[in-house]
């Protein structure tokens, strides 16, 4: 190991241990300030954060695995039934937040290469254009979300069959699909379609809520200059957690929005 | 110290970011279109191969997987296989459970 960081680090470590000096600059001598003892180099440090990401990243694979296995299971039993509550969601809307959560996942690209190519002001705008595409996200779903409460939708003791026993009555999404009323057994079972709904969007929202946390954390310390000076393994790291993100909601809009248009 | 994770980090490009938002951004025209015909079975198959698509676009580029250690593609891999086990398995159960009995 001719020229790593630890073989001529042993003089600061040796400082830092006779308690002679708290000056950074002489603790780490040799290598640079965010290179924890004990890795071996910059390049080690990383490809171990980005692998601890990654394993965190598939619990998150298995977490939003059991949802989606639960949904297409419940689907196959009560199939009418998916169809008939997928009808009731708004294309439209789904469509425009997939294009919203594509967009925020560029601008969180650009800002990982920002960072790592140290354009401060540059990182700080990406980070809050991903931010507002964020908040952008969660506010249409917030409509969505107020319709389906309008109109009874959500799964407790005030969820209501109208739409599913006598479809007629909601004109807009019958003139569209024209659909068959459902037994009332069948329509009872709508409810597993909102509640998986409600599940699989719900986490899906509260991971962007958290997320845009992050993000407001993120620009503070960026406008300072904390994420282009090397160390870029924070914005990396939240970069994959956000294009994760990113994937879920790809596969939401396709499973809860789109399959079941023509059944 | 030449083992090979040990790499230079490789920077992807702005060029690279704005050719897979298109891409993204066509796939999702495309399977919302899609969505609008009526294909009968094929329907789910191809919304679902195109949200495959995307996903995978993402995962390569925009994570940068395709540019990553050997480690990193192995376990994103491994992770995907193992899902893909557990997903299959289930949905086999389901569908052969009552066999022969209708």
């Amino acid at each position: 190991m001719p020229d790593n960081p630890v073989t001529s680090q042993g003089a600061s470590g040796a400082a830092k241990h006779a308690g002679s000096a708290d000056n950074a600059d002489i603790l780490h001598a040799g290598h640079p300030p965010y290179l924890r003892h004990h890795f071996n180099s910059t390049e080690q440090q990383a490809d171990t954060a980005n692998f601890a990401m990654w394993l965190f990243l598939l619990t998150e694979v298995m977490f939003f695995g059991g949802l989606f296995t639960a949904y297409l299971i419940y689907r196959n039993w009560y199939y009418p039934a998916f169809v008939a509550g997928s009808h009731q969601l708004n294309v439209v809307w789904g469509t425009t937040n997939t294009f919203v959560l594509i967009l925020s996942s560029f601008t969180m690209a650009m800002g990982v290469w920002c960072a790592e190519t140290r354009r401060r002001k540059g990182l700080v705008l990406c980070l809050t254009l991903t931010f507002i595409l964020g908040l952008c996200f969660l506010g249409i779903k917030t409509i969505e979300y107020r319709e389906k409460i309008e109109m009874h939708h959500v799964p407790g003791f005030h969820y209501s069959l109208q739409s599913f026993l006598d479809p007629a009555s909601n004109p807009e999404v019958f003139k569209e699909y024209h659909d068959q009323p459902l037994a009332l057994d069948m329509a009872r079972h709508t409810e597993i379609y909102f509640s998986l709904y409600f599940l699989m969007t719900g986490m899906h929202a509260l991971h962007m809520i958290i997320g845009i946390g992050i993000l407001a954390f993120m620009i503070f310390r960026a406008r300072s200059g904390a994420y282009t000076a090397g160390h870029v393994t924070f914005v990396e790291n939240f970069g994959l957690y956000w294009h994760f993100v990113d994937i879920v909601w790809i596969y939401l809009f396709a499973l809860l929005y789109l399959i079941s248009r023509h059944q | 110290m030449s083992e090979p994770n040990e790499h230079a980090h490789h920077i992807v490009g702005p060029g690279v970011y704005v050719a897979i938002l298109f891409a993204l951004l066509i796939g999702t025209a495309l399977t919302v279109w899609a969505s609008f015909i009526d294909l009968g079975p094929w329907n789910p198959i191809i919304a679902l191969a195109i949200a495959t698509s995307k996903a995978t676009l993402v995962v390569l580029f925009f994570m940068g997987v395709k540019y990553s250690s050997k480690l990193t593609k192995l376990t994103v891999f491994a992770g995907i296989f193992t899902f893909m086990i557990l997903i299959s398995l289930t949905l086999a159960d389901y569908i052969s459970r009552a066999w022969g009995s209708w």
